[in-house]
């Protein structure tokens, strides 16, 4: 009886914190698998799920909502939400003005998709979105960049021939590799840049981070995260 | 939402066509129709009336009005809409979340301002981080409206001092020996008379801010064109309805939208253009006046 009636304290206790800590989550809607509208007009996709898991877990409420990806940053430091959990990658650049979780997706390859096989690569602009691990790589490497602001553009880019190949989260491109009926391919050479995807959080936000931390912890204890990975991107995914 | 959608992967042809526009995301998108035309409902009676304070300050007879009118009218007209929309947006934002600062924030809470960051205490965010969606979004077309406001205002202003300095001398000067003060020499005779000079300036406004509203999208409302480039670009099989790049499609519907609007704005426009030169001294009353004699 004790312990039941300790276990409605709690769960009353915890409903009371739920209602206090509200936190926004940003997004992008616009990267599936990892996030994207759905036809219901609504956030989904592999970060949508994982992070009202982790909501869940850290007894947190979570609102989504979405921002153009080239603002993401300054709106997060204005205060518009949160959180940025977009699919980003931890690079030391963004390390300076943001703080990371530890990262949730293991660093992944990311690939080139050209029109066919044998596109030379240093024969055209490589397009790439704005403000990405991708737009940097490219530009560091000799070959000539173009940005976008969305990934549907640069990958509509490569379509109408003014970028010879779009280079992308291999994650992002395989899907429109495999559905494009043989129109676009994915070329053999890949690079491995960025250290995984991580949550952004304001510098002075460190308590929120913890208990997301955590939960992602958890979650990479359990094997659930792994699961999560499979599920979205396919058995070939590299997971924890 | 209908039952015949429910597995929107197995159907085709006509039901497909009929399930994928009537989506959750379809419906947001015909809803943002009428955001914009609650942007111009809104927007175009505040500028009217921003713009008709800005002209009578500039043309006021005390200096501190005078300066005033002019600076808003200069300045505004001089700064391109879009750095004015990107800059005034974020300001008047974190503006009104520092007055709230000042009065709801327990003392002692730090400067909001911290390098890049703008951080002010839970309880003086607006609308506060607890809030749902709606007012989130209600708070954003807010500050939209306002910005398009004062600077369609100020073109406004332009416009109207200008109408306003087109009136006949004349006429006032005949006022004033009748014995009326200022205020009703302005009232009763150069108020009415001034429409009909201004209309032509105020409704080509009325045309670039039906042109402009999709100035919306860059402050982050989901407006008419974010849905339909969102709707269009090519969707994989993560999406229930997958389908190929569709974005031009949509942008001729749009296309389709604006061009309506344009049309039945000038024809509201000329019949009012002509009901206000009735019986004034301008080459369009003239030849009214001569086809009715």
């Amino acid at each position: 009886m004790k312990k039941l009636l300790l276990a409605t304290a709690l769960v009353g206790f915890g409903g009371v914190a739920l209602a206090q800590d509200v936190v926004r989550l940003g997004t992008e809607g616009a990267y599936p698998p990892y996030n994207f509208i759905n036809d219901a007009g609504e956030v989904d996709g592999f970060e949508r799920k994982f992070g009202d898991e982790l909501c869940k877990r850290a007894a947190l409420t979570c609102e989504w909502t979405t921002n153009e990806w080239d603002s993401i940053i300054p709106n997060l430091q204005s205060g518009n939400y949160d959180v940025i959990i977009a699919g980003m990658s931890i690079t030391d650049e963004r390390e300076e003005i943001v703080d990371f979780t530890q990262a949730y997706i293991p660093p992944a390859s990311s690939a080139y998709l050209a029109l066919s096989a044998d596109a030379d690569l240093m024969s055209g602009a490589v397009a790439a979105q704005t403000s990405t691990i991708q737009a940097a790589f490219v530009a560091e490497n000799g070959m000539q960049v173009v940005e976008y602001a969305t990934p549907e553009e640069t990958v509509a880019a490569v379509k109408n021939g003014e970028a010879v190949a779009v280079l992308a989260d291999k994650d992002y491109l395989k899907p429109i590799a495999a559905e494009s009926n043989g129109e676009l391919v994915l070329l053999a050479k890949e690079e491995s840049i960025g250290g995984g995807v991580g949550m952004a959080f304001r510098d002075s936000d460190d308590a929120v981070r913890e208990k997301f931390d955590a939960a992602i912890t958890s979650m990479k204890e359990d094997g659930t995260l792994n699961a999560m990975i499979l599920e979205y991107f396919g058995p070939e995914a590299k997971t924890w | 939402m209908f039952a015949a959608c429910a597995d929107p992967k197995s159907i085709e042809g006509l039901t497909w066509a009929f399930c994928y526009l009537t989506s959750g995301k379809h419906l947001d998108f015909y809803w943002s129709f009428l955001t914009v035309l609650m942007l111009l409902a809104i927007t175009a009676p505040a500028a009217l009336a921003l713009g008709f304070m800005g002209a009578t300050a500039a043309r006021s007879q005390a200096l501190p009005a005078r300066i005033l009118g002019k600076t808003y009218i200069a300045m505004v007209r001089g700064i391109p809409d879009i750095i004015f929309f990107l800059f005034f947006v974020i300001a008047l934002d974190q503006g009104i979340e520092y007055l709230k600062h000042l009065a709801v924030c327990p003392s002692g809470a730090p400067w909001p301002w911290q390098g890049l960051e703008f951080r002010v205490c839970k309880e003086a965010k607006v609308p506060l981080g607890s809030s749902s969606a709606f007012w989130h979004n209600a708070y954003g077309f807010a500050l939209a409206v306002v910005t398009f406001a004062i600077v369609f205002g100020a073109f406004a202003a332009n416009v109207m001092f200008g109408a306003m300095q087109a009136v006949p001398k004349a006429q006032l000067e005949t006022a004033e020996a009748y014995g009326m003060s200022n205020a009703q020499v302005f009232r009763r005779i150069l108020v009415p008379q001034m429409w009909v000079y201004a209309l032509p300036g105020l409704s080509n406004l009325w045309m670039i801010l039906i042109k402009a509203t999709p100035l919306l999208f860059l402050l982050g409302v989901e407006d008419i064109v974010y849905y339909a480039r969102e709707l269009g670009g090519s969707k994989t099989n993560s999406y229930a309805y997958p389908h190929r790049d569709w974005r031009l499609i949509y942008f001729i519907g749009l296309m389709i939208f604006y061009l309506t609007m344009t049309k039945l704005s000038e024809g509201v426009l000329g019949r009012l253009s002509a009901r206000l030169s009735q019986g004034q001294a301008t080459a369009a009353g003239e030849a009214m006046r001569r086809a009715g004699a």
